[in-house]
């Protein structure tokens, strides 16, 4: 190993670092003439630059929501750049004629990507910043009759899709991020899973920001037809820069009846400088699925542990009669780190279940606070809600807030809640430390203990990344 | 293997031990009584490294090691074990991970090569002979929802794994019916290798009769008063520490 690539190891953000490529310069700042400029050289169909034309008119006339737990200085979006690619972006046809420089980040971020396609049964679309460049496994999917492409080949190949179900989960109006997203969102994945299909392997895509000061908008559309299932995962690391980078993401989910969808994602995007909290990701993001049809479900499953700022609630809106939406979410914050997130569970239809599960653990200066709301529409009879949030204390200076919010406007609704906070205590530490384990290793113990029952819910292979990655964040929080 | 000197020991700014002084060579076996509030416990506490003690004056030496200058861990790896009164529950993490965990710290310690969690889990499984059900004791979360006996039996489940060099046995024989002391004393008993030294702390004689320590040691006011053999736990049982500490009196 070279002395560079040992020192990298060491730095304490271990995914810190850029890769030298060259990007294609585009201008600072959002204005129409941005906007019609990215559609432009996305070769975009006039129904989406219409799209996005409405997206930016509504963003300029809304403000940025104060309501969340977070203090940031104002972001100016004149000086961020809307749009960034990698220059050499000619089709690609294996992996050997990926950039090396690429190739060689994902070695680093410990993920080669041969490996895994070799390895693990797992199909990866990598986005590295906006424009995707590999997708593979395409032979096995095609067989299934499956689509998973980046965002801009779907509009090319499927824009019939697109027209139908881009903005009907999250209209462009829906919230300020959302409506810049839907304005000048870059790439991002599209999946299409037929009727009666049940996806043979898991899809997941790796995310990562590599430009510097450009704001990475990704879009994604998961559209699962009648009886169909899918599993979908999505990873982030990104470089270690002294400069806030927005990240501001819009999912949209639709199953039809008796479809299933599970979303899993480990979110490690830089979190800043421990101390003074400089250089993190803003990491502001809508995900919302739509459970359409009869005993349709859609499962999130998060693990947050990185970003300066987190503000992200991934909700169902629980149409179909039956239907069914899970939440499982451990949110780690350390250093000077602040996140506010958690779900929105809207019953709408007869006999809808919603589980909410979350685990908060909050170390050194930082701030975690868990927000719900569980809402019971008047139609939505024998609707039932279980939600359960927990919070962990790791210091002294750190703080776990809790907000819930229950609307029920129909009697027959059955809704618990239940919650508690608790300190990782000294004694604990003491009885684990006198077997002989470390404090870091006592604490891992202990950590991956209180999430237990959120890790399980995620794929195998990634529940292991997410242990990995809880007990490295806290490794540095335990003095 | 443990040399105590004129040791003293604070709690929240309250002087517990007073100047106490105690050696346990290999292979001895030692029992600690005395009253509430004697220090016995802090006593023990102090010696596994309790973050809310702190040793204010005197030495201790463990195996030729300052332990006051040790982390509680190393003093773990270096093969000293307590048994906690009140096991400390956390959920969510099983007794096998645990052990698991433990086991496998120490070995790296050691600088030996870690077990699989088969191989181990199979061993294990050899040492559980007091406890039914082995396999639901191992997926249950550690020590969650023990009774107050299951709790101790948990505990001499870790000193058989982890086969330490001096064991301090705080109040083992509390919340055990005589059929499950006697069980303990015999498992005790006989896991013992020659190396291993014991110190008990209890209030009562009824588990030194089965043990047979070598030594017996009252402890009063943060300070060893008096000690002597097997027969002294016996002269408590039957004058109590007030008889005892009229003896201890006249010879001061």
């Amino acid at each position: 190993m070279q002395t560079k690539e040992i020192l990298n190891e060491r730095s304490s953000y271990r995914f810190g670092f850029s890769t030298p490529i060259e990007m294609e310069e585009f201008p600072k700042g959002l204005s129409e003439e941005i906007v019609a400029e990215i559609s432009k050289r996305k070769g975009e169909p006039a129904f989406l630059l219409d799209f996005r034309m409405k997206a930016l008119r509504r963003f300029q006339e809304m403000a940025p929501p104060s309501w969340g737990n977070l203090t940031f200085d104002p972001i100016d979006f004149q000086k961020i750049r809307f749009y960034s690619a990698p220059k050499k972006k000619q089709k690609l046809s294996s992996l050997q004629e990926v950039d090396p420089e690429i190739l060689k980040t994902f070695k680093r971020l410990g993920i080669p990507l041969e490996e895994q396609m070799r390895l693990s049964n797992v199909a990866v679309d990598v986005v590295f910043d906006s424009v995707s460049l590999g997708t593979t496994f395409h032979q096995k999917l095609k067989e299934a009759g499956v689509v998973l492409s980046s965002f801009s080949e779907a509009v090319g190949s499927y824009p019939e899709l697109i027209e139908e179900y881009l903005g009907s989960v999250v209209p462009i109006g829906d919230n300020f991020y959302a409506a810049l997203n839907s304005a000048v969102f870059s790439d991002g994945s599209f999946v299409y899973v037929p009727k009666g299909v049940r996806c043979p392997i898991e899809l997941s895509t790796y995310f990562r920001i590599n430009d510097k000061e450009s704001g990475q908008f990704e879009r994604t559309l998961i559209i699962a037809e009648e009886g169909s299932y899918v599993s979908y995962l999505e990873g982030c690391t990104a470089p270690a820069y002294d400069q806030n980078q927005l990240h501001a993401a819009v999912v949209e989910l639709v199953a039809k009846e008796r479809a299933e969808i599970k979303y899993s994602t480990v979110q490690n995007w830089y979190p800043g400088d421990p101390k003074t909290g400089k250089g993190g990701i803003y990491n502001f993001v809508t995900k919302r699925g739509r459970c359409a049809g009869l005993r349709s479900k859609i499962s999130w499953t998060q693990v947050e542990v990185g970003a300066a700022i987190t503000w992200k609630y991934p909700s169902c809106i629980l149409q179909g009669e039956e239907s069914v939406g899970e939440f499982y979410s451990v949110a780690l914050t350390t250093g000077r780190m602040q996140a506010d997130t958690g779900t929105k569970m809207i019953h709408l239809g007869k006999r809808s279940r919603s589980t909410i599960l979350s685990k908060g653990i909050s170390a050194d200066s930082s701030v975690n606070t868990f927000r719900s709301l569980v809402k019971i529409a008047p139609r939505s009879e024998g609707a039932r809600n279980y939600t359960n949030c927990d919070s962990m204390l790791v210091k002294e200076e750190c703080a776990a807030h809790t907000l819930p919010t229950i609307e029920a406007a129909n009697g027959t609704a059955v809704v618990e809640h239940e919650a508690s906070t608790c300190r990782m205590n000294e004694q604990q530490l003491f009885y684990l430390q006198s077997r002989g384990l470390s404090r870091e290793e006592a604490i891992q113990l202990i950590v991956s203990g209180f999430c237990k029952a959120v890790l399980s819910e995620l794929p195998l292979e990634f529940a292991e990344e997410a242990k990995k990655l809880l007990a490295l964040k806290l490794e540095h929080s335990v003095g | 293997m443990l040399k105590m000197t004129d040791v003293h020991v604070e709690a929240e700014g309250k002087e517990i031990l007073k100047g106490l002084d105690l050696t346990i060579r290999p292979g001895e076996i030692h029992a600690l009584m005395g009253p509430n509030g004697a220090g016995k416990s802090t006593l023990a506490k102090a010696l596994a490294g309790d973050p809310s003690l702190s040793v204010t004056r005197g030495e201790i030496f463990f195996l030729g090691r300052e332990l006051t200058a040790l982390s509680v861990e190393e003093r773990a790896r270096l093969g000293l074990f307590l048994t906690f009164q009140d096991p400390v529950e956390v959920a969510g993490v099983s007794n096998f991970e645990f052990l698991f965990a433990a086991e496998s710290a120490k070995r790296r310690a050691q600088k030996e090569e870690c077990l699989s969690e088969e191989s181990f889990r199979k061993s294990l499984l050899e040492k559980m002979d007091f406890v039914d059900r082995k396999e639901e004791w191992l997926k249950r979360g550690l020590n969650q929802g023990f009774s107050g006996g299951e709790k101790k039996r948990n505990e001499i489940l870790q000193l058989a794994v982890l086969k330490p060099r001096l064991t301090l046995f705080d109040e083992i024989d509390s919340g055990l019916d005589v059929d499950a002391l006697k069980l303990l004393a015999k498992t005790l008993k006989e896991r013992r290798t020659p190396e291993q030294s014991y110190l008990f702390i209890t209030h009562y004689s009824r588990l030194l009769q089965q043990i047979e320590p070598h030594f017996v040691h009252i402890l009063l006011d943060g300070r060893v008063v008096k000690t002597g053999g097997p027969e002294l736990a016996r002269l408590l049982e039957e004058e109590g520490y007030e008889g005892v500490l009229e003896e201890a009196d006249i010879q001061k």
